[in-house]
């Protein structure tokens, strides 16, 4: 065994330690906090660097694959072993967490330079990727799942880092309550799970419940209407996934987490943690994928994985159409990135592991490039997150404006010079062939226009056109001198947030290459196969009348943008959007998410609220009622024996110490403290002790 | 009448005068006159059961009596020491009204 598998486990240590430092120090020690963060992640990287390397150069006899397991708790006469595993998932997941987690925390130096909580900051994010790191290196599905919640914890801690908004308070509420939902399925599948398998380990030599025999076991035997019980754990354990990944129905919270600090939203909820639910399903996929019929080559096809498929299909659609009307630019980011793991969880449903990781890579660099860049306008523009009051950026912010084209162009899924173009085709290029339907890839493509769209809108808003950001504060003070006006203006942002940016802009154009439908290197390295550089005729036939669909829908969006957004500028920041004139009611719909907040409201939550009033009610009326009653009992009883101890068994005390006060009263008489009375006593005593004494002898 | 028991008749009338005057005298100095009497006609109870004993070679009663005169003086010393003392807090040394044992 190589010695990093061993010590596989350092890696999310050291951020852990790094967050219990940093929790123990008092709050001014900022530069002891951020470096303490930085450098755990850094270290972190190296190790990451190292498992990586120790994952490459092994094809042919299957993927590379070490486990450390240890005994941890008893129960019973069985023990629960957690351990880790070394596989290239785990490999590529490590590296990118540990890199863009870096890059995220040297931004946030910046970004959170002037917040008096700073040291909190640090803490949570440390933390954070502890228990991220924890995730993926997880052999387990109970270390993960105890990871997962330290994820879900720090969320909730993050999204309401500004807690004294009530905005962020209920946002960070929300999000802990929906994806309690899907972890309550995560947690019920984990112990069907170990119910049926006897172990949560994922691979343990033959005996782990993601191996042959056990998946065997679990195909074999059926529940009501002849569903596999591999499928019913797959799924449960999906819907965890759901809630973590911001899928359809449990959406909801992810585009509200956007009220916690930018770097959050960039690093939890962009490009790690809601990634997560996607790394969930690649990690348990030989369970999704078992049983399904034998097939020569593509992709094995089960009841799991086609929900999954339509699930991510309707996600990806869903999102990308709400993203349109959205005029927060971290919304309209939020509702992409719902939107994208859509196409992950698709990718892995038509297209096995590589497919969708593949995009969850991509999507982690260049969606934490276009996070950090929006923090960076946010930041520029003094905390203004409104698309309408921003514009002509790209004079005032150059380096933002540039790396943040490369990141949308990089969703957008520009054509052969960026990473999104190549995950995202190599998404659509598996559904077109995916042999149940071919909604879902209709689904895409559509979704993939959407995307261009909305995200040409952006940019048009933000970087083009004319600063509308000071109309109001110039109406109302005309009388300012220029010099004060001139403060008001966006700024560039300072090197320790832009060099973080160039990075990640740099990653978002060159991960493409290990991608390529030519050399698809990372499908190789994830099915431990050789990749072989194969400039075919045929196979690029085979892929190019896709990628030029694509290509030609991604540009169609693109232009139908510039044309509404970016030639045609708004004048002022209260006009009508150019959609909403066109089409009010679909405008609307969308701008308001389709109702689906409002949906909840009217059905979930208030059925949640009459539930809780009828608890109250019962706790108030019969719970209480019955206290009540026990307390009015207790009181009566002990007002009866107050009664007793006070007359009858005080009293009997009372008359006997009193008779006995008045004998001592009498008594005391005789100590008059006249010392010739006394000395008359002995003398009468005397007398009469001699004469007793005479005549007592005599007699 | 020996001469024995003429001493003792002596010192029995002694002890009654002391004895009489210890009790019926209101001043406190008085009160240990009369005590001074009654330890007196003990003394002299002391020398004369001496003289006329079985052994009056052994000077017991002589050397008893010194023992009972030292401690005559220092018990007349204590003894005035106290009433000074009663004199001075209570302003009086009537007995009558000298009788709380506190403060």
């Amino acid at each position: 065994m190589i010695w990093i598998v061993k010590n596989l486990w350092l890696i999310p240590a050291l951020p852990l330690l790094a967050a219990g430092i940093i929790a123990v120090n008092k709050q001014p020690a900022r530069k002891l906090a951020a470096g303490l963060a930085i450098g755990s992640m850094a270290l972190g990287f190296l190790l990451s660097l190292c498992a990586f390397a120790a994952t490459l150069g092994h094809h042919g006899e299957g993927a590379f694959r070490e486990t450390f397991s240890f005994n941890w708790i008893q129960f019973g006469g069985q023990w629960m072993s957690i351990g880790w595993v070394l596989d290239p998932l785990t490999a590529i997941m490590l590296v990118m967490v540990t890199f863009v987690g870096m890059l995220i925390f040297i931004f946030s130096v910046g970004y959170m330079a002037h917040d008096k909580n700073f040291m909190r900051f640090f803490n949570f994010l440390a933390l954070f990727a502890s228990g991220m790191l924890g995730v993926v290196i997880a052999n387990n599905l109970f270390l993960l799942f105890v990871s997962w919640e330290i994820v879900g914890l720090t969320s909730y801690l993050l999204i309401g880092f500004w807690y004294h908004k009530p905005s962020a308070a209920a946002a960070a509420k929300k999000a802990f309550v929906t994806t309690r939902i899907g972890d309550l399925g995560l947690l019920l599948g984990m112990v069907w799970l170990y119910a049926q398998t006897g172990t949560l380990n994922f691979y343990d030599h033959g005996h782990g419940c993601m191996e042959a025999s056990a998946l065997a076991g679990m195909v074999s035997k059926t529940i009501c209407g002849g569903m596999m019980i591999s499928t019913a754990i797959g799924l449960l354990i999906f819907l965890g996934a759901v809630g973590k990944s911001g899928q359809v129905p449990l959406h909801v919270w992810l585009p509200d987490a956007m009220e916690g600090p930018t770097p959050v939203s960039a690093l939890i909820h962009a490009a790690t943690m809601v990634a997560a639910g996607v790394f969930l399903v690649a990690r348990v996929y030989p369970l999704m994928a078992a049983g399904a019929a034998p097939v020569e080559h593509g992709v094995p096809v089960t009841t799991a994985l086609t929900i999954v498929t339509w699930v991510g299909a309707v996600t990806a659609i869903f999102a990308a159409t709400i993203a349109v009307a959205q005029n927060d630019i971290k919304r309209i980011l939020a509702y992409s990135t719902v939107s994208q793991l859509g196409y992950m969880m698709m990718g892995l449903g038509v297209g096995g592991v590589a497919v969708g990781m593949f995009h969850l890579i991509t999507h982690a660099f260049f969606k934490a490039l276009l996070f950090l860049g929006s923090g960076s306008v946010i930041h520029g523009c003094h905390e203004e997150q409104d698309v309408r009051k921003m514009g002509g950026l790209k004079k005032y912010m150059p380096v933002t404006f540039v790396v943040y084209a490369i990141g949308m162009l990089a969703l957008a899924g520009f054509p052969l010079f960026f990473s999104g173009f190549w995950s995202k085709d190599e998404i659509l290029h598996h559904a077109s062939h995916w042999s149940v339907s071919h909604v879902p890839f209709y689904l895409g493509c559509t979704g993939a226009l959407f995307t261009a769209f909305y995200m040409t809108r952006q940019m048009g808003l933000v970087f083009f056109g004319k600063y509308r950001g000071y109309e109001e504060s110039s109406h109302s003070a005309h009388a300012h001198s220029s010099s004060e006006s001139h403060s008001h203006e966006p700024h560039e942002s300072p090197a320790v947030m832009t060099v973080p940016l160039i990075i990640l802009a740099g990653f978002a154009i060159l991960l493409g290459v290990i991608g390529t439908p030519a050399w698809p290197w990372f499908d190789a390295y994830l099915n431990g196969e050789l990749a072989e550089l194969q400039i075919k005729f045929s196979n690029l036939a085979a892929s190019a009348g896709l990628m030029g669909a694509s290509a030609l829908i991604v540009l169609t969006g693109i232009t139908v943008g510039w044309m509404l957004y970016g030639k045609r500028q708004r004048k002022t920041a209260a006009e009508k959007d150019v959609l909403e004139a066109a089409q009010p009611a679909i405008y609307k719909l969308l701008e308001n998410k389709y109702f689906i907040d409002e949906l909840y409201e009217a059905t979930v939550i208030r059925f949640n609220a009459f539930a809780a009033w009828l608890c109250d009610f019962a706790d108030k009326w019969i719970f209480g009622g019955a206290v009540l009653l026990v307390k009015y009992l207790t009181v009566g009883a002990s007002w009866l024996y107050r009664l007793t101890d006070e007359n009858v068994v005080n009293g009997g005390f009372d008359a006997g110490c009193g008779s006995i006060r008045g004998g001592g009263g009498i008594l005391s008489r005789l100590h008059s403290g006249r010392v010739q009375t006394y000395l008359r006593i002995i003398g009468v005593a005397l007398v009469a002790l001699i004469i007793f004494l005479i005549w007592g002898r005599k007699a | 009448m020996t001469p024995l028991q003429v001493c003792l008749l002596v010192s029995a009338f002694l002890f009654a005068i002391g004895f009489a005057g210890a009790v019926t005298r209101r001043h406190a100095i008085l009160v240990l006159i009369g005590i001074e009497l009654m330890l007196n006609a003990a003394n002299l109870n002391f020398i004369a059961f001496w003289r006329y004993g079985a052994h009056p070679e052994a000077l017991t009663g002589i050397i008893f009596v010194l023992f009972s005169m030292a401690l005559a003086g220092a018990e007349a010393a204590v003894g005035l020491a106290l009433v000074i003392a009663i004199y001075r807090h209570k302003e009086t040394s009537n007995l009558d009204e000298v009788k709380e044992l506190k403060g």
